[in-house]
């Protein structure tokens, strides 16, 4: 990857504060970063550092009254902080989307897996057939390693295991090709060996589908195995990024040692 | 499901056992989980949740038990507890009743009562001392001083408190009493990895100065690996393989064993 | 932490509610009811069943509210007649809560066939609206302000018997209780002890609309002329009475309307004021 990279996202002076208690509060304090195309982007920090809210962020789904945002978040030349709702709309699911750590409660219990998988589709592609929608999402469930795929179209979430939840998040985030997929600690709710199957899912949505990947979680050990590059978060700022492999050899600052330091050693 | 009926169920769960150098002794425990709605309509409404569990825990030992979840690890623990009394087989403790330290921080400090009261709650029900408010405030100045918390917080609730700070009340309440015998599970699977090394060295503190015994339930081999003498590995309701930490992480014999060590990446 | 002043704490707590507007405006219209009714209690400008002379006045210095058709002041007998209706809305909330507490409590802790039993029971209670559960108890029992009062609190235990058991239903598998019980915590000790602060938050919002249910279903009784007996006062009674001459001196009904609604509505607004969206409580 020493080629000229292509930018996808770009975050400059990203600053978010709340507004609902006596003093404004800094939950996220001038952060940027860059976004390559089919790079996979680790943010590790512990909570309350800031990562989820940059995510959300990005993902376009903080706009609360109680919050101000400032900076900007350029997707393709559009700044996604002052766009208009329609234009932050086309792109949400469509090219960048998002998945959660609870598997449990981001799928809705009382649709079909088909019709969840199929959201995206409908809303930004109202070209595709039914036929088509129907095929595409029995192709992208295959892909994402869920086997009988025209079974699992029929079932209810409740019927699956956290493991399959999560593959069908991952299914429905990607079914439209996006450029971007951001993942809020996707796998800390799961079983150690069900975490190393999606982990490697994610390697391969990234590397077939050439989706770049924002992978966020608290879990330096899953973000080494995974990701090209890393942003150690603390208190809402940046305190130290670039290489995954040089961050974890020469971590320069003290909390990311300090972070480092803090992975139980296992020395066979 | 299994041919067994109520009156079938008589496991037997024995405080102050004669056990040598060991605290905890479980031979042939079968566990069940009773279903209260098919109680009125069948006789046979027991589900086997354990199988044939057979292990030990010697005097002063942290013991790990790794397993996914629905393995059953919560269950033995709370059969260890005698929170469950449907089993059949034997549960033999050498001292009283045996503490535990939960998951959740947030679930388990009552969040109406301040941490003071939350200490002193143990010693008031204590059914074999009659403790004076004073012996009581002084005990509890102790324990705070051996979990490393200030003496302030005595006077705060527990959501004014940091996950770390309340597994260390959790871990305080529990040696209230100097419990023998503690069951941790997963205690801290919910907090952030610096804290977490934090609360696992007070553990270890503990374990050394105390001489407490620790029954450590996790699914992170790392940590049971830092923290454990030996280990347990369930699956499916039963143990398929334990022995010391070193012995089952170099040399595993079982396939779920290997599985799981490969999917911690070790 | 430092000690801070009840004052100051109650500060904060206002403004950290979800709706602290409306609960200060609940707040203020209270006061004003309850400075009238302790008023009452030492000074009224004239006796609540005086007679005068003075028939159908209308409103002057001398009578705040005009007087009604025996001569008797309406102010004063509304001084009078909202005291008696906040002493029966209060005594039904303390005999409505204080079962429903009980019962709430001891099913939802131990469930069971118990619970089965005495749920049933209440659900049917509950079918029955108040008002008619009262009118029925009533008559039962006879009429007069205490009855009443009983009446109306036996009608109120469902309401609170229902959410107290649901909040202990949640409770008792929260890992705390696991703990107090590996302590060797007795059942009644958990119980009453450390579960029931937990309900706290439900069972303030529960209060507030049952007081508010508790004052309407009061003046609707005495409306209908159960409840006190005249000559005493009672604000449904007077509207009752009122009512007849309500074209010649309006306010012989107005004066009583209005406490009603203001004592309804201040705890309607603080009612308001501490409920979030979802119909919960924050601490």
């Amino acid at each position: 990857m020493d080629r000229k990279e292509e930018v996808i996202l770009e975050v400059n002076h990203l600053t978010i504060e709340f507004h609902d208690h006596d003093t404004p509060e800094r939950v996220v304090d001038d952060v940027n970063f860059v976004l390559h195309k089919q790079e996979i982007l680790g943010i590790v920090g512990e909570s309350g550092s800031g990562k989820s809210m940059s995510a959300l962020a990005i993902a376009g789904l903080l706009k609360r009254h109680a919050l101000s945002l400032s900076g900007e978040i350029l997707f393709d030349g559009t700044d996604l902080l002052t766009c208009d709702r329609e234009r932050l709309r086309s792109y949400q699911g469509d090219e960048i989307s998002m998945i959660f750590q609870e598997p449990m409660t981001s799928l809705n219990p009382l649709q079909r897996i088909g019709h969840q998988m199929e959201e995206c589709l409908r809303i930004h592609h109202k070209e595709m057939t039914k036929k088509e929608r129907y095929d595409r999402a029995i192709r992208t469930m295959t892909a994402v390693g869920l086997d009988d795929a025209e079974k699992l179209y029929r079932m209810y979430p409740h019927e699956l295991s956290g493991g399959m939840r999560q593959r069908v998040m991952i299914g429905a985030a990607t079914i439209a090709r996006p450029k971007i997929l951001i993942a809020d600690e996707p796998t800390t709710a799961l079983d150690v060996t069900i975490q190393a199957q999606i982990i490697a899912l994610l390697r391969k949505v990234n590397v077939k589908r050439e989706t770049a990947i924002l992978f966020i979680s608290h879990d330096l050990s899953l973000v080494r195995q995974l990701c090209h590059k890393v942003i150690v978060m603390q208190k809402g700022r940046i305190v130290e990024s670039g290489i995954t492999e040089e961050v974890f050899e020469h971590p320069e600052q003290p909390y990311t040692q300090a972070l480092i330091e803090a992975i139980p050693k296992v020395e066979l | 499901m299994s041919g067994k009926t109520n009156t079938e169920l008589n496991g037997i769960w024995k405080m102050h056992a004669p056990l040598e150098g060991e605290v905890l002794r479980a031979t042939n425990l079968n566990v069940f989980y009773r279903d209260r709605a098919k109680l009125l309509f069948k006789q046979n409404a027991l589900k086997q949740v354990l199988y044939d569990v057979n292990f030990h825990i010697k005097e002063g030992e942290i013991l790990g038990l790794c397993g996914e979840s629905g393995c059953g690890k919560s269950t033995l623990s709370k059969t260890a507890t005698g929170i469950i009394k449907d089993f059949t087989g034997e549960l033999l403790l050498k001292h009283g009743q045996p503490q535990m330290v939960f998951q959740d921080p947030y679930s388990s400090l009552n969040p109406s009562k301040k941490i003071g009261w939350l200490l002193e709650e143990p010693l008031k029900v204590d059914r074999k001392k009659q403790w004076t408010g004073e012996e009581r405030r002084a005990r509890v100045r102790e324990i705070i001083a051996q979990v490393e918390l200030d003496e302030h917080l005595l006077e705060r609730y527990p959501d004014e408190l940091s996950g770390g700070q309340r597994q260390r009340v959790s871990i305080a309440a529990a040696i209230m009493r100097r419990t023998k015998l503690l069951i941790a599970d997963e205690p801290v699977s919910a907090l952030d990895v610096t804290i977490q090394a934090q609360v696992l060295k007070l553990l270890d503190d503990l374990h050394r100065n105390l001489g407490l015994s620790i029954l450590f339930i996790s699914h992170d081999l790392r940590v049971v690996y830092q923290i454990c003498d030996r280990v347990m590995i369930m699956q499916k309701g039963r143990i398929v393989e334990q022995g010391t930490v070193d012995e089952v992480y170099r040399n595993p014999q079982q396939e779920y064993t290997k599985q799981l060590l490969r999917a911690a990446n070790l | 932490m430092e000690k801070t002043s009840f004052r100051q704490r109650f500060k904060t707590y206002v403004s950290h509610l979800p709706h602290p507007g409306y609960f200060r405006a609940g707040l203020v219209i209270t006061a004003i009811v309850l400075f009238v009714i302790i008023v009452g209690i030492f000074y009224m400008p004239y006796g609540p069943t005086e007679l005068s002379p003075d028939r159908l006045q209308d409103p002057s210095l001398l009578h705040l509210m005009g007087t009604d058709k025996m001569g008797r002041d309406v102010f004063s007998r509304v001084m009078y007649g909202s005291r008696v209706t906040l002493l029966v809305a209060m005594g039904t909330m303390i005999i409505g809560a204080g079962c429903g507490i009980l019962i709430g409590a001891l099913t939802g802790f131990y469930g069971g066939a118990l619970d089965e039993v005495v749920m049933r029971i209440m659900d049917a209670l509950f079918a029955f609206p108040n008002v008619l559960l009262a009118l029925v108890l009533v008559s039962l029992f006879g009429s007069g302000t205490f009855r009443v009062m009983w009446a109306l609190g036996i009608a109120f235990i469902p309401s609170f018997a229902r959410v107290v058991r649901s909040e202990y239903i949640r409770c008792k598998h929260m890992d705390y209780v696991k703990n107090a019980r590996l302590q060797g915590v007795g059942n009644l000790r958990v119980i009453f002890v450390h579960i029931l602060p937990n309900v706290k938050g439900v069972l303030l919002s529960n209060l507030l609309i049952g007081f508010n249910n508790a004052v309407l279903a009061e003046a609707g009784l005495s409306f209908l002329g159960i409840g006190s007996q005249p000559p005493y006062a009672s604000l449904g009674q007077m509207i009752a009475e009122g009512q007849e001459v309500f074209f010649r001196v309006p306010s012989c009904v107005l004066g009583p309307g209005i406490v009603i609604v203001l004592m309804v509505l201040g705890f309607s607004l603080m009612g308001e004021g501490i409920r979030t969206a979802s119909g919960t409580l924050e601490e």
